[in-house]
Parts: structure tokens; C-alpha cells; sequence
């Protein structure tokens, strides 16, 4: 903030607005927002502050997670001044509102705390499932409103991508404020309901189970279907005659895959329906569903076309399993080689039950990605390339509410941070459509000098931290968004 | 560069809150979609700038109004100065008695030029712009202090009623009072009547040199106040009842003279637990009298 102490008079002159109040000591100016403390101006309303020590295990996170910046950061107690609720100066080459500087084992710190307006954001979710949510590049819909769409699937998850400029500004007014509101809930860990073209309909919230179609996921796949027979081979020799593990991607079929040949299993003339791939491994056994694997099937059976009757036996025991243990059926041939579904033996139980244990619990990921632009970085520096520059060398450290950020390499800052890291409530936006964000830089004071910083308003953080502005952040447990 | 103000919506989703220095806008539409997002859109863009623009003649805004000769060149300001001028013979009165209803009617103007509203209102800290379409209505909740939330009263406004502004003036507000009321709401024709007349009305409501009653020099308080070195009323200690009444009478009569001239449509008095009010209509039962007639409905409450 910028002050001026009018000569022989302890009234000093605001400049946050143009209104220019004249402040007394102990007073307040036109606006009861910035007040004289001392001869010091100071915000009344509050800030927020967080204090690592009263609060591990729950929204906060420390700032320097065994990072490998040496820049010592304020050790104290743990204290780290973050940008949530430090608002936002316009015009943009007015300083950001807090420039916090902070001198612990003779290196000068300085936080440059700011809220981003972001036009450029949107969340990247991966949603834990092998149920099937709709086709790649479908369109992801908020109240009938286009917000995202289905991008890659992964190791037994799905990727949606939401958000973004286009779908913020470059659509209808609705669209951009449906998209504004989803993208807000998700960055503050709330549950919202995405509806897929041609798919899913389901519940994302950062942090917990996805909710498919109404049915809560639980785990998340161990592996495809021909990983499982690889890992689980050895558990089913001898023990049965054949396996197959149903999947929507890649169906294994345990006599044929190279695990089984390994262990000698022998042929069993089961016939897959679906495209082979390798042996043992089949692609599109199924349309993709809710059912089995990410299929839409309820009978696995259905998979199967008839044994051949040149290998085949009456009696011969089938397994048939999903890929998260969720699904799974024992089959022994009658004399018409037809599988007859018979009580699973225990052996076989455990099989399934330690294809559960090795699936991790099935959780919805939301990662708020956005660019910070030209006139963010000026509050920061008057050459906004700089901090890029600055940021790119590892010189200065960027966090978002205290967490940590991923920085893309290339051009500009667009980071990446895991939503549930910061503390609870910590997105707003504006109407414009556009997300705020709290975005950190920290650097050497030295450095943040020699980057064109805006040195005159560089306050110690005891300035700040003795100054009633700063309250302490409530202790939000975990899931609890005030 | 233009100065962007803060814009966000409140936890309802409903009302926007504009902020941009001193100023904060409550601000809702109703309507259809499309025009309650325009009519935000242009309160936003009116809102923007808006500041700087009154801060370009805040030194000939902060100077008593001269009726003769109006120096100010921007549209607030000459609105500004419109409400306060009549009142400006018998009393000191700056323009900045009426910024705040100004700057809600002028954002409020805005929004109705945009779109097609049924309702819509600009609260500028209690300084309030309507909008009725016909058949509309709007209950206004009065509160004594601006500290201690609580409605003592209600009054409704039908879309037949002159009145398109509500202001409220006191000395618990942001602005200093000459006098010792909590708080004196109005109903006027615009916002910024209501304003500037809220402001001489709660003046009005006083003791002269009772000894219970502590003031200071206003710009002993705020360097830069319009009201110089006039004393602003800090703290009120205990009042008889007989003085509660006495200096609500002498606030009644400044808003009579008010009513009388067609200045204001109303107005309610408070001190102390005590509500006096001066209306053309009932406040409080929701009746409406007709307001070709003008005359004065009055009564004295004791809460």
C-alpha cells in the first residue's frame, strides 16, 4: 500500500481509491476498509493467515513440503501469509496488496500475495472408475450447459477437461456462467453433477468416490484385464481351469494369455467374443457400461461364445471376474459344455477378494489449472517477463493458497495445483465470467530486486503479522467448506 | 487504464455486490434471465470508472451547494447537487449529503435502460434506488441501527406510490451526524432526495447543549470532511423521555417542512427506543392512503 506521511501531521494520505482520504491516527478512511494504525495504513477487514502448527491434517498444507529450494522461507511458526481473501488492486501496475517480506536466517523473503482473476482456468478431473462414461471428446454438460468434455482414459480412471477460455467467454452468457459456478465448486471440493453425451451421469466431488449413475464407485481397477491374469496367475494354478478377466479395454483369458503358458495351463477351447489382440488379450468383448469391467453386461457369459468341443470337457471350472473384484462368477461345463454356474470354491474366493485388496479406493481428482497473465504478474513486478523468467529458473517459487503448483515449462506461468491442498473455500470469482484464484510468489528479496520488484511497498511480516488485519484461519476439517 | 471495481455475487447467487473504494452496491434484478444478466452487465460497466469520475470534483463536491451557480460538469454530480440545492437555503449542505442515493439512482438508471425489469434496487449502504414495474412492489424492513441489525418497522412500496428512494441517516452510519438520531429513514421521489433530505432530517433531531450529549469537530475526526469544523455528534449519554420526544419533535417538524414542500414522501424517526414517524401513508400496517392527499399521518411509538 502505498503511504505518504503529510508533513509535521501524524494524518496520513490513502491512496488504495481515488478518494484520497486524509487519516488519523486510529481512524478509518471514507471506505472503513484501510485505517491509520500508528501512522501505519493498514486493512481492517480480514485477512487470512495461516499457522501450520495448529492445523496439520486437515485443509492447510505446509509451504515448503521437503521442496528442494533452498531459499529458507519463514520458519517461525510455521506462518505463511497466503493470498486468500488479499483481494485485488486495479489498475494492474498498482502493487499486489500484500508484498510480505520476512528476514529468517539473514535471507530476506519476500511473499508477493495476490488473488488472480483467472479467464484462463479450468479444472483437469480424473475420476477413478472402469465403468464407462462416455465416448472420448463427448461433451460434459452442467445443467444442460456444455462445460468441458471427456478427454483420455487412463490406468482406470477417466480424464475430463472443464473449463476453459471458450467455454467461459467465448459461448452464451449461461454457458459461461454454469461453467464459472462448476469450475468454483469443484475448486472448493463441493460435488457436482456432470452429465455426459452419450454416456454417464456423475457426481465429481475433489477427494471423494465418484457417484456413477447414482452408484458410488468403491475401487479403483487393480489393472486391465490381461494385467490381472499376469499378477494373479500363480493364485489360480491348479486351482481352476480357465480364467477370464472381463474388462472394457482388455479382456484377459487366463489359458491363453503368456502368464498361463508360463505355468503350463493348458488349452481349455474357450471362444471370446471381441477382437484378439496378443494371446489371451482381447479388445471389445463388450459395449462399454456400468456392468462387468466398464461393460454394459450383466451376464459375463455373454462374452463367451461356445467351447470348442475338440478341447473342451464336461466339468472343466471357469472363473470369471472383473477387473476390481467387484463382479465375479465360478462356471464348471455340464456335459453339453455349456458353463452352469456352481458356488464359488474358497480358494477361488480369496483370488477375488485379493483382487479387491489390491484396488485403491476409487476417488475423484480435481486439478485447478490456470494462466497467470501480463497484468497479474505486474502486481508483482514491473516487468512482468521477468517473473516468468524468474519462475522458469527456479528462482522464484509459486504456490496457490500455500500449495504447491505444478509450473508447465513453456511460455507464461500456467500452473496446475490439487484443488484439495488449499485451504477450504479458497476460489471466488467474478461475473465476468472469470475464477479467483489465490496464486504466491516467493523469492530472495535480492532476487525479487533485481526483477524489477516493487521494492517500496515491501512490508516485514511482522508489520503484518502484529497488525489486527490478519486473523488466524479457522480449523476446517477435512470435507467441511464454510 | 480504467479502474475495474471488485464485482461478485453474494452467497445467494442472487444479489451482486459492487465495490470499488467507499463504495459498496447491493444489487438485485428480477425479471427474466436474460434481463436480470444485462442489467447486471450494465451496472457493472456504469459502475466502472464511476468513482474516479466523482473524484475528479470531490474538492467543489465537498463545498456547501451554491444555489445560484452549479460548477459541476459530471452526471452524478449535477444529480447530486439537484437534490441537495433545495434544501441548501436554510441549512449547510454539501452535495456529498447525496452521494450515495446519487450513485444508487445512477447505477439503477443504468440497469432500466438496459433491460426490461420487473424489480430491481441499488443499496448503496441503506441508500436506496428502485425500480417498480406496474403491479410491482417492494417491502421496505427499516432498521434503528445500522450496528445492530433488527427490523423495527416495514413499509411497503406499491408500484403506484411516488416514492423511488429510501434513505437512512443517523449518527451510527458511516457519515457524521449533527444530530443524535439513530436513525432516520425517508421515502422520496429519487434516491438522492431521500439522501440529502435523511441527512437534514437526522440534524434536526437534537438537543442543543445538552450535557449528556459529546461532539467534536468533524475534521478533527476526518481531516478531509466536508463538514469542517462543525461539531458531529460521538456519543449520546442518558436522555429523559421528555428530551427523546422533544428532539424527535424537532426532527418531525424539519420533515413536515420537507413533506409540506413535496421534497420528501416520509420519513421515520428513531431515538433511543423511540419511533416518530411523519408519512402520507401508514408505515408499519402496510395500508396505503391515497398520495393526492397530502395529508400528514402521524404517530409516536414506544418500543
Amino acid at each position: 500500500m502505498l503511504t505518504e506521511a503529510t508533513a509535521a501531521s501524524d494524518k496520513i494520505r490513502c491512496d488504495a481509491c481515488p478518494v484520497m482520504c486524509y487519516i488519523k491516527p486510529g481512524a478509518a478512511g471514507a471506505c472503513d476498509r484501510y485505517a491509520n494504525h500508528d501512522g501505519e495504513l493498514v486493512r481492517v477487514d480480514p485477512h487470512i493467515i495461516l499457522e501450520r502448527t495448529v492445523s496439520h491434517g486437515g485443509a492447510l498444507v505446509p509451504f515448503q513440503a521437503g521442496g528442494d529450494w533452498d531459499g529458507k522461507i519463514v520458519h517461525e511458526p510455521g506462518m505463511f501469509v497466503t493470498a486468500i481473501g488479499a483481494g485485488t488492486t486495479y489498475p494492474d501496475y498498482k502493487p499486489a496488496p500484500f508484498i510480505v517480506s520476512s528476514e529468517v536466517d539473514g535471507v530476506d523473503m519476500v511473499t508477493v500475495v495476490t488473488e488472480g482473476i483467472f479467464s484462463y482456468c479450468g479444472v483437469k478431473v480424473k475420476i477413478d472408475t472402469d465403468r464407462y462414461l462416455g465416448p472420448e471428446t463427448a461433451t460434459v454438460r452442467v445443467d444442460g450447459e456444455a462445460v468441458g468434455h471427456v478427454t483420455t482414459s487412463e490406468y482406470g480412471s477417466q480424464m475430463l477437461s472443464l473449463g476453459g477460455v471458450h467455454h467461459l467467454t467465448g459461448g452464451s452468457k449461461k454457458e459461461g456462467r454454469v461453467t464459472c459456478d462448476a469450475l468454483m465448486d469443484l475448486s472448493n471440493c463441493k460435488p457436482v453433477e456432470l452429465a455426459i453425451d452419450g454416456g454417464a451421469t456423475v457426481v465429481v466431488r475433489a477427494g471423494h468416490p465418484p457417484v456413477v449413475n447414482g452408484v458410488a464407485e468403491e475401487r479403483m481397477r487393480v489393472g486391465c484385464g490381461s494385467a490381472t491374469i499376469g499378477m494373479f496367475a500363480k493364485l489360480w494354478h491348479d486351482k481352476v481351469d480357465d480364467v477370464v478377466v472381463v474388462d472394457d479395454h482388455i479382456t484377459g483369458v487366463l489359458s491363453e494369455h503368456q502368464a498361463g503358458k508360463l505355468l503350463d495351463i493348458a488349452d481349455t477351447g474357450i471362444k471370446m467374443k471381441g477382437r484378439r489382440s496378443t494371446p489371451g488379450r482381447y479388445f471389445q468383448v463388450a459395449e462399454p457400461g456400468t456392468g462387468w469391467g466398464g461393460t454394459k453386461i450383466s451376464d459375463p457369459l455373454s462374452v463367451l461364445g461356445p467351447f470348442d468341443p475338440k478341447v473342451a470337457r464336461p466339468g472343466m471350472s471357469l472363473l470369471m471376474v472383473s477387473t476390481t473384484g467387484e463382479h465375479a462368477a465360478y462356471y464348471e461345463l455340464d456335459a453339453a459344455l455349456r458353463p452352469i454356474e456352481k458356488e464359488m470354491p474358497a480358494d477361488l474366493r480369496l483370488s477375488v477378494e485379493r483382487i479387491q485388496e489390491n484396488c485403491e479406493p476409487a476417488l475423484c481428482t480435481v486439478l485447478f489449472m490456470a494462466g497467470a497473465g501480463g497484468s497479474l504478474r505486474a502486481g508483482v513486478t514491473d516487468n512482468p517477463v521477468r517473473l516468468t523468467r524468474s519462475v522458469k529458473q527456479a528462482l522464484t517459487r509459486v504456490t496457490s493458497g500455500g500449495a504447491p503448483v505444478y509450473v508447465w515449462p513453456g511460455g507464461g506461468i500456467t500452473f496446475m495445483v490439487d484443488v484439495t491442498q488449499l485451504p477450504a473455500g479458497a476460489f471466488g470469482y467474478v461475473p465476468t465470467p472469470a475464477l479467483v484464484a489465490p496464486i504466491e510468489f516467493t523469492l530472495r528479496l535480492s532476487d525479487y530486486a533485481a526483477l524489477g520488484g516493487h521494492m517500496g511497498h515491501v512490508r516485514t511480516l511482522a508489520s503484518i503479522r502484529e497488525n489486527a488485519e490478519i486473523r488466524q484461519m479457522p480449523l476446517a476439517a477435512p470435507g467441511q467448506h464454510p | 487504464m480504467t479502474r475495474t471495481p471488485q464485482t461478485r455475487f453474494l452467497a445467494d447467487g442472487r444479489r451482486l455486490h459492487l465495490h470499488d473504494g467507499p463504495i459498496d452496491l447491493i444489487v438485485e434484478a428480477n425479471g427474466n434471465p436474460a434481463a436480470i444478466a444485462a442489467a447486471y452487465q450494465a451496472a457493472i460497466s456504469r459502475f466502472t470508472g464511476l468513482l474516479d469520475e466523482l473524484c475528479e470534483e470531490l474538492p467543489i463536491l465537498r463545498r456547501a451547494a451554491d444555489p445560484q451557480a452549479c460548477a459541476l460538469q459530471g452526471k452524478v454530480a449535477r444529480r447530486m447537487y439537484a437534490a441537495v440545492t433545495p434544501l441548501a437555503g436554510d441549512h449547510f449542505i454539501t452535495p456529498m449529503a447525496a452521494v450515495a442515493g446519487a450513485v444508487a439512482e445512477e447505477i439503477l438508471g443504468a440497469m432500466v435502460d438496459a433491460a426490461r425489469l420487473d424489480r430491481a434496487y441499488v443499496n448503496n449502504g441503506g441508500d436506496i434506488a428502485l425500480h417498480l414495474a406496474d403491479g410491482e412492489r417492494f417491502v421496505v424492513g427499516l432498521v434503528a441501527r445500522p450496528d445492530r441489525p433488527g427490523l423495527m418497522g416495514t413499509t411497503v412500496i406499491e408500484a403506484t406510490d411516488p416514492s423511488r428512494g429510501v434513505a437512512t441517516s443517523g449518527r451510527h452510519g458511516r457519515s457524521f451526524s449533527l444530530g443524535i438520531a439513530d436513525a432516520v429513514t425517508v421515502l422520496a421521489r429519487t434516491a438522492a432526495q431521500a439522501d440529502a433530505a435523511a441527512t437534514i432530517i437526522a440534524n434536526a433531531v437534537d438537543l442543543p447543549d445538552h450535557p449528556a450529549i459529546v461532539r467534536r469537530p468533524a475534521q478533527e475526526l476526518q481531516p478531509d470532511s466536508d463538514l469542517g469544523v462543525r461539531l458531529v455528534t460521538r456519543h449520546v449519554g442518558r436522555l429523559e423521555e421528555i428530551e427523546i420526544i422533544s428532539a424527535l419533535e424537532a426532527g418531525a417538524r424539519q420533515a413536515r417542512r420537507l413533506l409540506a414542500a413535496g421534497l420528501i414522501e416520509g420519513a421515520a424517526l428513531r431515538l433511543n427506543g423511540k419511533t416518530q414517524v411523519v408519512v402520507l401513508r401508514k408505515l408499519d400496517a402496510g395500508v396505503s392512503y391515497p398520495s393526492s392527499r397530502r395529508t400528514i399521518f402521524e404517530s409516536l411509538t414506544h418500543a
